[in-house]
């Protein structure tokens, strides 16, 4: 008989880091090759099994950011250091790091958002010298749903970074949704260069459309695309969109097919 | 290898089959409100009823409406233990072709074979009835899901002596016994009911989105997703977990069917869901089942045209009607 791909490994907890009041972040020891952008299906203690994107990875370890949604998922909230954590993966495609390295690269997150992108931007204030330049606009709802401070701090002094609220601005953040501040990264000043969304469905759209009115080719926009997913290897159905499976050809896409990727 | 025999002939060729497999064919069923015909386990074959459509598809012999895969305990995931006698299943070619299409899904899409649906397909053995005027509102021929050609066994059931075409070698000495004749099954040239099939390519999808007749189909739909379990080629599944104690470090992993016509079926755990209303889902169906599917396979629609999801929708609300009137729409637009 074939190897069960659904199937989990038990891997170990490192450590929880409270991020905010709703999101935290897991460390725990894998040493399973990656690549930036791609997820696990963790094994939720008491739900079951859900998509969750690598958020960081180092030397024998992942960490995934998970959120903190109504009653269900509490019980992945008790796990501590030491604790078992079940999950099966990588899957599915990552951002093009070889496309975005010795060009200029743009970066814009929405909340949670900022998760899939948060091991490609390390990577890049590690490897300062991959990218000519890189901008980053990380918007979230307000100051309590910051996420990654300690890494936005590193990168605001590594790249181009305008970290923006929902509501009302705050020291170190500008006010409004960040489609209000794509203008001012400086496309025109760029010989080449690539563009990554991540957030909401309705965010990317927007984002998406912001680009285009700037005049930023679809080839040049990368998004990675969150749904729902039981299986995460194209057998439950979820996150299919017409031919195409989220889990098996994304999540993350060029924009090219993106733009026609209608749910 | 052809042969004939009587009924008793063939009930004698069952009780052989019997001692190796579990026979599951559409059978009188009191579990509904009235007398039905639904796909059950069998022994004879007088109880094989081929009066009417069964009113559920076969698909739970090889995907069962709710299965356990692993049970889980002082953390290590073991699997379930599998049933180890084969099946036969007696099926027409809508619903041959229908597994067919789980076949796709199940053990080619993504490039890996699914462990437990591939534990039972391995065990299925295709006992194909010959169909030759199907029922009152199905379709095949329509999608060309009216010819079989996957099969062990076919057999002409229900007019006097029974024919059977034996393919398979392995069921050729449960046979021997019968008399020797030609028989090759043939296949439904046209239904009562024919239903037009859209063509376009994907720069239509906007328009094709944006058509009035997905909300005019849907109006009614409570999302109840029956079309979805009795559609023999739907396959998507939701997983759960079963929990034996409060910390949930004991259990057993389950799946259940999903439906896409079900409101939770694209729902994210941050609440987001990319198909809202009973519209947005009923669009999304059509599509998957008549495009989407053919779109990535190559291999035929999904839909095989049994026609249950009209049968059974509580609201009357008719997917062939909405195939037709889409391919109607489109070709108003060209």
């Amino acid at each position: 008989m074939n190897h069960n791909i659904m199937l989990p490994a038990p891997y170990r907890i490192l450590g929880v880091t409270k991020e905010t009041k709703a999101e935290y972040t897991f460390r725990v020891a894998c040493d399973v090759e990656t690549r930036h952008g791609q997820f696990f299906q963790l094994s939720i203690p008491k739900v079951g099994e859900a998509p969750i994107s690598v958020s960081a990875r180092g030397e024998g370890y992942l960490e995934f950011t998970i959120r903190k949604v109504g009653r269900l998922t509490d019980g992945v909230f008790g796990l501590a250091a030491g604790d078992t954590l079940f999950m099966r993966g990588p899957y599915g495609t990552s951002w093009p790091l070889d496309e975005f390295r010795h060009k200029d690269l743009a970066l814009i997150a929405g909340g949670t958002g900022l998760a899939p992108l948060r091991s490609t931007l390390r990577h890049f204030a590690d490897h300062p010298g991959e990218v000519r330049s890189l901008h980053l606009i990380a918007g979230f709802k307000d100051l309590d749903s910051v996420l990654f401070a300690e890494d936005l701090a590193r990168f605001r002094e590594a790249f181009h970074t305008i970290a923006t609220l929902d509501g009302a601005a705050a020291p170190g953040f500008e006010a409004g949704m960040v489609t209000a501040h794509i203008h001012k990264i400086p496309f025109a000043s760029f010989e080449d260069y690539n563009v990554a969304v991540v957030g909401p469905p309705v965010m990317m759209r927007f984002v998406a459309q912001e680009l285009e009115d700037l005049g930023v080719p679809d080839e040049k926009i990368w998004v990675s695309f969150e749904r729902k997913m039981s299986c995460a290897v194209g057998k439950c159905g979820h996150c299919k969109i017409d031919e195409t499976y989220v889990c098996l050809e994304g999540p993350v896409f060029n924009y090219t097919k993106a733009r026609g990727l209608l749910d | 290898m052809g042969y004939r025999m009587s009924l008793p002939g063939l009930d004698r060729v069952m009780a052989a089959l019997g001692e190796t497999y579990d026979i599951y064919a559409p059978t009188a069923s009191d579990r509904g409100e009235a007398p039905q015909i639904r796909y059950g386990r069998v022994e004879s074959a007088r109880q094989i009823e081929l009066g009417g459509q069964s009113a559920d598809s076969p698909k739970s012999v090889v995907f069962p409406p709710l299965q356990t895969m692993f049970r889980f305990e002082g953390g290590r995931f073991e699997e379930s233990a599998a049933d180890g006698r084969g099946r036969i299943l007696f099926a027409r070619p809508c619903d041959v072709n229908g597994i067919l299409r789980l076949d796709r899904i199940f053990l080619e899409n993504g490039g890996r074979r699914e462990y437990f649906y591939d534990r039972l397909r391995q065990k299925l053995k295709i006992f194909l009835i010959e169909c030759l005027e199907g029922f009152e509102g199905c379709f095949c021929a329509s999608v060309g899901a009216n010819q079989a050609d996957c099969y062990d066994v076919a057999l002409r059931l229900g007019g006097g002596d029974v024919l059977a075409a034996v393919k398979n070698p392995d069921f050729e000495p449960f046979f021997r016994a019968c008399e020797p004749c030609d028989f090759t099954p043939g296949s439904l040239r046209g239904n009562a009911k024919t239903v037009r099939l859209p063509a376009f390519d994907d720069g239509d999808l906007p328009g094709i989105h944006a058509l009035p007749l997905w909300g005019e189909a849907a109006e009614n739909c409570v999302g109840c997703g029956s079309c979805n379990a009795v559609c023999i080629s739907c396959s998507c599944f939701d997983t759960t977990d079963v929990l034996y104690d409060e910390k949930g470090l004991s259990g057993e992993r389950r799946r259940a069917w999903a439906g896409c016509m079900q409101e939770d079926f694209a729902l994210v755990a941050g609440g987001g869901n990319v198909r809202k209303d009973a519209a947005d889902r009923m669009r999304f169906k059509v599509l998957h089942k008549v495009h989407g599917f053919h779109r990535r396979f190559g291999a035929g629609h999904m839909c095989v045209g049994c026609g249950r999801c009209d049968a059974r929708c509580p609201e009357d609300i008719s997917f062939s009607g909405t195939v037709d009137k889409l391919a109607e729409a489109l070709k108003n637009e060209s």
